[in-house]
């Protein structure tokens, strides 16, 4: 076994209505996803503040998602919707300063979505690994 | 005094470099310059001054003090202090050396600050006279003679030559690590230099602005002047003269939460904010009226009554040229306290 | 060289003030040097004929001030507008920062402003005067012999080189011919960058923010940044800094700025022309305007008072964040 692999680290924003419960039908149905992702939940997935997202990153994050309801299925009727403009925003501003886009990521997974939902992860934490440790919006300061 | 050959500037450096860090003016790609570590291939920058200046070396605007790591009911402190190297600043203009003996008056007073202090002792200066002062220049306001710029090594550029004269004991001993590449010089040269920048220094626009109306016990007289409600209103609040500035020397101590300890860090604060001095009970100074009142009285009115009536600004003009609304000193000066045309 | 004059401009202030219209005027003060202008609230028309200035270096943007004065005085406010301020007023108005009631506005046309590091560029340090009534600028210096003529269109401010409008979208009053609003070139940089390759766009901003100092210059002049308590001072919001302790706080900083008047930002170019150490800031602004015109469909903020900032705004079919590249790298 080897010891040394690279393991990223991953912050998932999970709305409290539709990807939380996603991901805790992916534990009931033993479905597996890394360990590595670690999951903050918000009451929905606007609530997100881009200030989060960055302050992920200085923390150690290699990687940062943010799940919420299907368009349409947002239990505040719009708020995804705001989070989807937002994200759009953002992110693009990420790889306009030469942040690696794959680092971030949006994904709409529902309460009854837990094979996605430890699909996506499984994806995010892979691409993520190729990328290697975030170099580019780290904080020195924070490294142990 | 030495003098020496421009063209051979370059091996000058190299030979400093090989034992202390040599820092420089440089062009930046935005076309201001900048201090930058000397290495092989580095151009000396011709420009006046640096947007920001020399004090970075001896009091930078982030400064660790120390780390905290705890474990259990353990806190261990970790020592972080790096100050203890050698290095030299070169090209140092005559009003940037006078801030240092201003931020010494500070720093070097019981209780010695010992990372300043540090700094300051391992630290060489070599100065360089100005030839062509800018229209924002006004040094001679407080004593300041741009062609006789103090420091340990006081140099002169002419076309093809540069002029050095040790000050001070480090820097003979810089100078003598240097000999090999300067020889003996009379001073016509500088002499002459120095008859020329004083004809410039008397076409000076700001030539005449001058420190009457100021000075310690000005306190009752200047504090309640109505003038500093025109004078501020178009403040923004932004710290750029505070941070530009060679003088400032105020500061705040905080502690950054890395996640896997403290870090308790120093940082350049500014007056003109809103948290500056901040206490447990709020803030003293409410307005931005009362935040820019206390800039240049603490420059003018507040320092020389604590420092045998030093001022605490040299005149490099720096905040006239980065203001985003161009309120400054010299405007206050003029408004405040006497115009003599 | 401006077509409105400083006298064109001081009888107007001086007749909207006798008559009563107004009660103060907010305009430009002159200062040391013939070009470091400031923003000031004149009172009566002594304090004019002292200190109005109205010349190539009137760059500043006086709508923000409207914020702390509107209502201060007991009449109206007389405000001069060039076209790209107006933008930035009716932003201002359609966040309700101020009361429009309470505000004369007279719209003044503008023929770009100059960027005094550019003339120093051409002419040289120590500047003694600078006459900018003729078709070229005379510039004095202490150490040249004669007055060196400048073309305006050398030293005009990068933001004025890309002139969005000459249009005023707000005015009780206009003096001169109404412009139009300019098809101009101002996302081409903002493009150049997009076409380089990540590691040279790192390399570009890393370049670029390393020299901020965090004076929050950039912050405090733009007029969209009209929080009253930024969360950047806020000691109890967990981001407070107030100065730059490495490259991540650079980037934090200046991304959420940026992204706080995202949609709100009305392309004035106040940011740029303020910084310090010249920080290319409107680059990143544009990067949002134009990203938001590309993805949500063309908006200018502040052309109308009431309209929804396309951030705080959504259809059920705009595109996936990630659908964002999928355009860009099929376009390229």
């Amino acid at each position: 076994m080897q010891v040394n692999e690279y393991k990223p680290l991953i912050v998932a924003f999970c709305c409290n209505w539709c990807s939380y419960a996603g991901a805790d039908l992916a534990g009931n149905n033993r479905l597996a996803y890394p360990a590595e992702v670690k999951i903050i939940r918000v009451p929905c997935s606007c609530r997100v503040n881009p200030m989060f997202i960055l302050r992920a990153f200085q923390r150690g994050a290699d990687g940062v998602i943010i799940c919420g309801c299907h368009p349409g299925d947002c239990h505040y009727t719009s708020g995804n919707y705001y989070t989807r403009r937002r994200m759009a925003a953002l992110f693009s501003m990420l790889d306009y300063l030469g942040i690696e886009k794959e680092r971030t990521r949006v994904e709409w997974v529902s309460a009854a979505e837990g094979a996605k939902f430890a699909a996506t992860m499984n994806d995010f934490v892979q691409t993520v690994a190729a990328l290697g440790e975030n170099k580019r919006l780290e904080d020195l300061r924070c490294k142990k | 005094m030495r003098k020496c050959s421009l063209d051979k500037i370059d091996l000058v450096f190299a030979q400093i470099a090989k034992n202390a860090a040599l820092y420089l003016p440089v062009d930046q790609t935005d076309g201001s310059a900048a201090y930058k570590k000397w290495e092989e291939g580095t151009v000396w920058s011709g420009a006046l001054n640096t947007v920001r200046s020399p004090k970075d070396f001896f009091f930078p605007q982030t400064e660790d003090l120390m780390r905290f790591k705890t474990e259990g009911k353990n806190i261990e402190i970790i020592d972080t202090r790096t100050e203890g190297e050698d290095f030299v600043v070169f090209g140092v203009r005559a009003c940037d050396v006078k801030s240092f003996d201003i931020l010494d008056r500070v720093f070097l007073s019981e209780p010695v600050d010992s990372f300043y202090a540090n700094r300051r002792a391992h630290g060489v200066i070599v100065s360089l006279a100005c030839t062509r002062p800018s229209e924002t220049c006004f040094c001679k306001t407080f004593g300041i003679d741009p062609a006789e710029p103090a420091g340990d090594i006081t140099a002169w550029k002419t076309e093809t030559e540069i002029f050095f004269r040790a000050n001070t004991e480090k820097g003979e001993q810089l100078l003598s690590k240097i000999a090999a590449l300067t020889e003996d010089s009379d001073d016509a040269v500088v002499k002459a230099q120095k008859e020329q920048i004083g004809k410039i220094m008397d076409k000076l626009p700001l030539k005449n602005v001058t420190t009457d109306g100021f000075g310690g016990g000005k306190t009752d007289e200047l504090f309640n002047r109505p003038e500093w409600d025109e004078l501020s209103q178009s403040c923004l609040g932004c710290g750029t003269c505070t941070f530009v500035c060679p003088t400032c020397q105020c500061y705040d101590i905080k502690d950054f939460n890395t996640g896997n300890g403290v870090i308790r860090y120093r940082c350049w604060d500014s007056c003109m904010y809103s948290e500056f001095t901040r206490m447990a009970h709020g803030n003293n100074r409410l307005t931005q009226k009362e935040r820019f009142r206390q800039r240049f009285m603490h420059k003018l009115v507040y320092y020389p009554e604590n420092n045998d009536g030093l001022f605490s600004c040299v005149g490099c003009g720096r905040c006239l040229a980065k203001c985003p609304i161009s309120m400054n000193i010299v405007k206050v000066m003029k408004k405040i306290g006497g115009e003599t045309k | 060289m401006q077509k409105v004059t400083r006298e064109q401009l001081l009888n107007k202030a001086s007749e909207l003030l006798s008559n009563g219209t107004v009660s103060c005027v907010l305009g430009w003060a002159a200062g040391e040097f013939d070009y470091d202008v400031t923003p000031k609230m004149f009172n009566c028309v002594e304090e004019l004929n002292a200190g109005f200035v109205f010349n190539d270096f009137c760059g500043a943007n006086v709508s923000k001030y409207l914020v702390a004065r509107a209502g201060k005085c007991e009449g109206k406010i007389l405000v001069f507008l060039k076209p790209c301020d107006t933008y930035s007023f009716n932003q201002l108005l359609t966040e309700h920062r101020f009361d429009r009631e309470k505000v004369y506005a007279v719209g003044i046309p503008c023929e770009g402003m100059a960027d005094i590091a550019k003339v120093k560029a051409v002419c040289g340090d120590g500047i003694s005067s600078i006459d900018t009534t003729g078709e070229d600028m005379k510039v004095t210096t202490l150490y040249a012999d004669a007055p060196v003529s400048v073309a305006a269109a050398d030293v005009l401010a990068e933001r004025c080189i890309n002139c969005k409008s000459k249009k005023h979208v707000a005015y009780d009053e206009l003096m001169g011919e109404e412009g139009d609003v300019i098809d101009s070139a101002r996302f081409d940089e903002v493009a150049r960058l997009e076409a380089m390759s990540p590691d040279e766009r790192f390399a570009f901003w890393q370049n670029e923010l390393s020299r901020c100092i965090r004076c929050n210059a950039c912050r405090d002049a733009c007029p969209a940044c009209t929080c009253e308590k930024c969360v950047f001072d806020n000691p109890n919001s967990g981001v407070e800094n107030k100065s730059p302790a490495n490259s991540f706080e650079e980037k934090l900083f200046h991304i959420i700025r940026a992204f706080h008047v995202a949609g709100r930002c009305t392309d004035c170019g106040e940011c740029s022309r303020v910084c310090p150490q010249n920080i290319p800031l409107h680059l990143l602004n544009r990067k949002f305007i134009k990203d938001i015109n590309e993805f949500y469909g063309d908006y200018q903020a502040g052309a109308e008072v009431g309209s929804r900032a396309p951030l705080v705004n959504y259809t059920t079919e705009d595109l996936e964040p990630g659908e964002v590249f999928d355009r860009r790298d099929n376009n390229a």
